[in-house]
């Protein structure tokens, strides 16, 4: 899947930290932190994440639960996404993930396309995770196991005709031309 | 493990069936030329299953002549009777595999799989006699056992990488998992060997294993 013209791809994902951010726990991950986001930064592909004033997104906590921390972000394709999260120093972090995040039941990454130049808000990345765990694997909200290709070019996201938020969750092939005309 | 890893290598694989699916005794030059591969590419292969045990060796003549003058006999092999994981087809591993891998993602015991395979590799240094003598006999000894536990090792300058990952399939459906799983075994080797003087590190790049092993001294 390379980089499709119009559309972007977005990633959130969430994890329930074991201990509190500021325990000697997490320190290791805290540490890890800025060199990782930096990597994310200057790697091509790479086009925006979610961050406060503080330079990550480690103080925001979109769900009740006080230990539940959220990271997103948007690439410019699936493969530099990829290659970002498994082929970069970034495979450390996961290596070591469970010394800092449980294991969640329910999925706790999902991917979707989004239109290029917009950003997905946190409520937009709780709505596509509740898409992956009530449907499963979707064109509207996939994982890196079960993925879908950017939609068709000729859909303009500009034109109002691609209504974001709303595609039909049981096409399981590439829309054909046209296909989505009067949604 | 071992014997795992043997079978990774696609040849190797594609002889030891031929073997196996034989009523008869199989001699180099006939599993060659099933496999359309030199004979000395073959006898390498089939020693190498031989020395692991899952295949047997015999020697006949076979042209049935007897007495001085018959000629040498043939190094012949065929299926090992004794173990029963010979008789499985790689493809039910496999399968086993996957669903113990994601047995082990869905319980989030990623510590405890570090854990088994730091232990296994442990166990598989400390049978080696390790020589430590000089850095380079000691890359050698690390390249000989991580050949032996089915890498393939080769030298980067100074540092030891490894051609592709022994569960490529595996590491694709569960990068972390296996990535750490990997990484574990052969600091686990390392230890076993007592090769205090490098360590492993994650380095992954497309195509290549995850794992680089690098001299403490060195910090690339």
């Amino acid at each position: 899947m390379r980089a499709s013209d119009g559309w972007q791809l977005a990633q959130v994902n969430v994890a329930r930290a074991r201990f509190p951010v500021d325990s000697a726990q997490m320190a290791d991950f805290m540490a890890l932190l800025d060199p990782i986001n930096a990597l994310a930064d200057g790697t091509e592909g790479f086009v925006w994440r979610l961050q406060t004033e503080a330079g990550d997104a480690t103080a925001l906590r979109p769900f009740d639960d006080d230990r539940i921390m959220i990271n997103m972000s948007v690439w410019e394709s699936f493969e530099a996404l990829r290659s970002f999260v498994y082929l970069s120093s970034h495979l450390e972090v996961m290596r070591r993930r469970r010394e800092w995040f449980e294991r969640m039941a329910q999925a706790y990454l999902v991917l979707w396309w989004i239109p290029a130049g917009q950003l997905p808000t946190v409520a937009d990345a709780k709505a596509r995770l509740d898409m992956l765990r009530e449907r499963g694997a979707s064109p509207a909200a996939f994982t890196f196991h079960d993925r879908y290709p950017a939609p068709d070019p000729s859909i303009d996201p500009n034109q109002g005709r691609f209504q974001y938020g709303r595609v039909d969750s049981r096409d399981s092939t590439p829309s054909a031309r046209g296909a989505r005309t009067g949604r | 493990m071992t014997r795992l890893g043997l079978l990774q290598d696609p040849i190797r694989a594609a002889l030891y069936r031929y073997v196996i699916a034989q009523d008869h005794d199989v001699g180099r030059n006939e599993a060659a030329s099933a496999v359309e591969i030199q004979r000395g590419l073959a006898a390498f292969h089939l020693d190498k299953l031989a020395e692991a045990g899952l295949l047997e060796v015999t020697f006949r003549r076979l042209s049935g002549r007897t007495g001085p003058g018959a000629g040498r006999p043939a190094k012949l092999y065929r299926r090992a009777d004794r173990e029963a994981v010979a008789s499985v087809p790689p493809r039910s591993y496999e399968t086993a595999a996957a669903l113990l891998a994601e047995t082990v993602e869905q319980a989030g015991a990623d510590l405890t799989l570090q854990g088994a395979a730091r232990e296994m590799g442990e166990r598989a240094g400390r049978q080696r006699h390790a020589d430590v003598a000089t850095e380079d006999a000691l890359r050698g000894t690390i390249m000989e056992a991580l050949n032996d536990l089915g890498y393939e090792p080769y030298l980067d300058g100074p540092v030891v990488r490894m051609r592709n990952c022994p569960f490529h399939a595996l590491s694709e459906r569960f990068p972390p998992l296996i990535c750490g799983m990997n990484h574990a075994l052969i600091s686990g080797l390392l230890s076993g060997l007592d090769a205090q003087s490098c360590h492993a590190r994650l380095d992954p790049a497309p195509r290549r294993c995850c794992v680089a092993i690098l001299s403490k001294n060195n910090q690339d």
